[in-house]
């Protein structure tokens, strides 16, 4: 028990930081090519204001991520020696392909600008891009493999692969990979759009938190109905191939047909029933089996080989509820853009949305994570059979470690990006040398008059 | 070939990740100090991270290859590699922190890197020691890991502070020279140290070591490490030469060293993986694993080492006041 909240309380602190890093390397590259493509130093700004950010973040990840390395040997020592054959390899994969690609490009992105042509820069910030999505590949390919595994046949009690390409692209992947991306597209565009307002609110009154607010808020609402249109996918996808946790999920405790897609339950695991269910009729049959009365197999037919519910059901509604929360959010900030000044209101939702994309993320991988429960990997391997035999006060006294040092952690990455963001509004990010061709920009800070969305000409994004 | 895959992972860990160890171990820690510890920082920050990326491939590698070696050699670790853990996060975090704080945190982030180097440093160094023994807890194992921990600890110290004679000048460099000394005579000290306690009380390593014909071989070892060692102190006697001449080789010296004493661990032991208890054929893993990552690794090893190249290129020279752009 104690490794499993040791190892849950490290990948959710873990999971934190590549989504953000994942999708904020992209944010980064396009600020990079606009730069590069305009002249425009607005750009260049919002580049180095992020790029810090981004570096901050990613120290975080690699440290939590080194540990969570070493935990597969402490911990789950009865996983290596059952699905080592699998595992191992793709996360050798990960290690080979993404981890040095980031780390190094990293160094040039970080400290090289003026050792290097502009266009490497460029180039080292696309690396560490395609290096933190490669890395997300990899991953997910392994956690899509453990919960619906496929190209592999079982020898001498040991997982054995059959089929590389089966066990990379196995069934729930697709889909699995694009729901992540996806989210780490939302949660950075929030959290580049709320430490952007924050600015803004402290009284910054320069271009590029302006222009990084539009980047987020633009993107958010390009990317939100997409995620969720692939989240329903992911959903159907689920239901084929996991359908216990589909039932926890909605909280379908007897197979039925036209079941109602529940809005609040309280789902209660001993009389095996929902109390307080409110309810709209045949909806859940519908969106899974895109039939009013389609038959969804409740958890009487998993009986005591099912995921517990309450997590699941409750997670699965704050997940959906801060993917809608996001949506209309986003939406509305587009319409607002039209606007010469955001107002201060919004500005403060923004701000108090700025890790909502977090919310969201770790809601959901409780999901998925627990709703594969009682099983590690899915038929083959029980989480019971697993965990290490090493003594439980030695996992408890390094537990307690971890907890302190994520505690400290977290508490001074939040107050360090406060600061950051406070001190950017009386500093100037980037100086060019002499007046850029557009030399309106050059001499900041611009005049409060200015409408925010003007002076970039092509100010779309892409 | 895994095992040369993963000596080579392990020595580019030890050699790489130990200068950068190694530079935050002896951070000055004097008010004062602070401009030179902002360059000793400088000297390590964009690599810092690509370094320690080794440790995470010998770490995948062990667990790719020999997949039972790897839980036996975690679990009885495990409360070291939590410690050592710790200190990772420690540094990787202050590294960051310490640019972005205000100064009055800055003192307190330094220090954390300095600490959190020293408590990956010492219990690499125990958990050498603890391999080499077998994973025993006896007291006299104890005391051999402890020696071992402050060995290593001597070793990267020694390392950090030679490329930090490459990678300074003025007065850090002429500091940096009197570390390199220091910490090269404690590493001579540690090294025949935990060479005359391994053989005596590993009777495998006693045997290999001074059996007929193979001690020729063996003692060249040795000899070639004392070389390096004196080469390099009366080297160091006369840094900085004019023109900065000369201030790389001590670095390429304790280098030299570095691969010298691994390769003398490793023929001590090999072909066992876990000392006494499992060897490479028992422990390695499935056929179809191994061929699968290691077609991966056949190309995407040297493009790592390629552009590893180029960035070590990109910085050359000095290190200069570290800025995010």
């Amino acid at each position: 028990m104690l490794s499993r909240i040791q190892f849950a309380t490290n990948i959710s602190f873990h999971i934190l930081f590549p989504t953000i890093t994942i999708a904020l390397c992209w944010i980064l590259f396009f600020f990079k090519l606009r730069f590069d493509l305009t002249g425009n130093p607005v750009w260049m700004r919002a580049y180095r204001f992020w790029v810090k950010i981004f570096a901050l973040t990613f120290a975080l990840g690699v440290v939590s991520g080194i540990t969570m390395s070493f935990q597969f040997g402490t911990n789950w020592p009865g996983y290596m020696e059952k699905v080592g054959n699998i595992a191992g390899p793709l996360l050798g994969y990960e290690v080979l392909t993404a981890f040095f690609l980031e780390a190094t490009f990293l160094g040039i992105m970080l400290f090289g600008i003026k050792r290097v042509p502009s266009k490497v820069h460029t180039f080292s910030a696309l690396m560490v891009a395609i290096g933190t999505t490669l890395s997300a590949f990899w991953i997910l390919a392994l956690n899509s493999w453990m919960q619906t595994p496929a190209g592999y046949e079982i020898r001498e009690g040991v997982v054995h692969a059959t089929n590389w390409l089966e066990v990379i692209f196995n069934p729930s992947f697709p889909y699995r990979l694009l729901h992540m991306l996806l989210a780490s597209g939302l949660t950075a565009s929030f959290f580049v759009a709320g430490l952007s307002a924050y600015r803004i609110l402290k009284g910054d009154e320069k271009q590029a938190p302006r222009l990084a607010l539009k980047t987020g808020l633009v993107l958010a609402a390009i990317l939100a109905p997409i995620q969720a249109f692939v989240g329903d996918l992911h959903g159907l996808n689920t239901f084929e191939h996991q359908p216990q946790k589909i039932a926890a999920m909605e909280g379908v405790w007897e197979t039925e047909r036209g079941a109602p897609l529940l809005l609040f339950a309280i789902p209660d695991e001993e009389t095996r029933s929902n109390h307080f269910a409110i309810g709209i009729p045949n909806m859940a049959s519908l969106i899974l089996t895109h039939e009013t009365d389609g038959e969804i197999r409740g958890l009487n037919s998993f009986d005591g080989d099912h995921p517990p519910v309450k997590p699941l059901f409750f997670g699965f509604r704050i997940m959906v509820g801060m993917g809608l929360l996001m949506l209309a959010t986003a939406w509305l900030g587009c319409y607002l853009l039209r606007r010469p000044a955001m107002p201060r209101v919004f500005l403060r939702v923004l701000v108090a949305m700025t890790f909502s994309g977090w919310v969201a993320t770790l809601a959901g991988w409780y999901v998925t994570e627990v709703g594969r429960q009682p099983w590690l990997v899915t038929g083959i391997l029980k989480t019971a059979d697993a965990v290490t035999p090493v003594a439980p006060a030695n996992v408890g006294l390094s537990l307690a470690l971890y907890l302190l040092v994520y505690a400290v952690l977290m508490w001074a990455y939040i107050h360090t990006l406060k600061r950051m963001a406070t001190k950017s509004v009386y500093v100037e990010e980037f100086e060019t040398a002499e007046p850029a061709a557009d030399g309106s920009l050059t001499n900041l800070p611009q005049s409060h008059t200015q409408p925010h969305t003007k002076p970039h000409t092509a100010g779309g994004n892409a | 070939m895994f095992i040369a895959l993963m000596g080579l992972a392990v020595l580019a860990y030890a050699i790489l990740d130990g200068y950068d160890l190694g530079v935050g171990i002896l951070l000055p820690m004097r008010e004062e100090d602070e401009l030179q510890r902002d360059t000793m920082i400088a000297s390590i920050g964009p690599f810092w991270d690509a370094n320690e990326t080794w440790l995470v491939l010998a770490i995948g590698l062990l667990l790719i290859a020999f997949p039972s070696a790897h839980s036996l050699i975690l679990m009885n670790l495990y409360i070291p590699v939590a410690i050592m853990l710790v200190g990772l996060i420690m540094r990787g975090v202050a590294f960051d922190f310490r640019a972005k704080a205000a100064v009055d945190h800055k003192l307190a982030w330094d220090r954390t890197f300095k600490i959190g180097s020293l408590l990956t440093t010492l219990t690499q160094g125990y958990m050498l020691g603890q391999y080499v023994m077998g994973f025993d807890k006896s007291l006299p194992s104890q005391l051999f890991s402890a020696i071992s921990a402050l060995g290593v600890t001597a070793a990267y110290s020694y390392i950090g502070a030679a490329w930090l004679v490459l990678k300074t000048e003025h007065q850090l460099q002429a500091r940096a020279v009197r570390w390199t000394r220091r910490a090269g005579r404690a590493t001579l000290v540690g090294v025949i140290a935990v060479c005359a306690i391994n053989p005596l009380v590993n009777p495998g390593v006693f045997d290999r070591w001074f059996t007929f014909p193979l001690v020729m071989f063996v003692l060249l070892i040795p000899a070639l490490c004392f070389l390096g060692f004196v080469a390099n102190d009366i080297l160091l006697r006369r840094l900085p030469k004019e023109h900065d001449r000369h201030s790389g080789q001590p670095f390429f010296i304790v280098m030299g060293i570095f691969v010298l004493c691994f390769s003398g661990i490793g023929f001590s032991f090999f072909p066992d993986i876990v000392p006494g208890k499992l060897n490479i054929w028992e422990a390695a893993s499935a056929r179809e694993s191994l061929r699968f990552i290691l077609a991966g690794a056949v190309v995407v090893i040297p493009v790592i080492l390629m552009y590893t190249a180029f960035s070590y290129r990109v910085f050359h020279g000095k290190a200069t006041e570290l800025h995010y752009h």
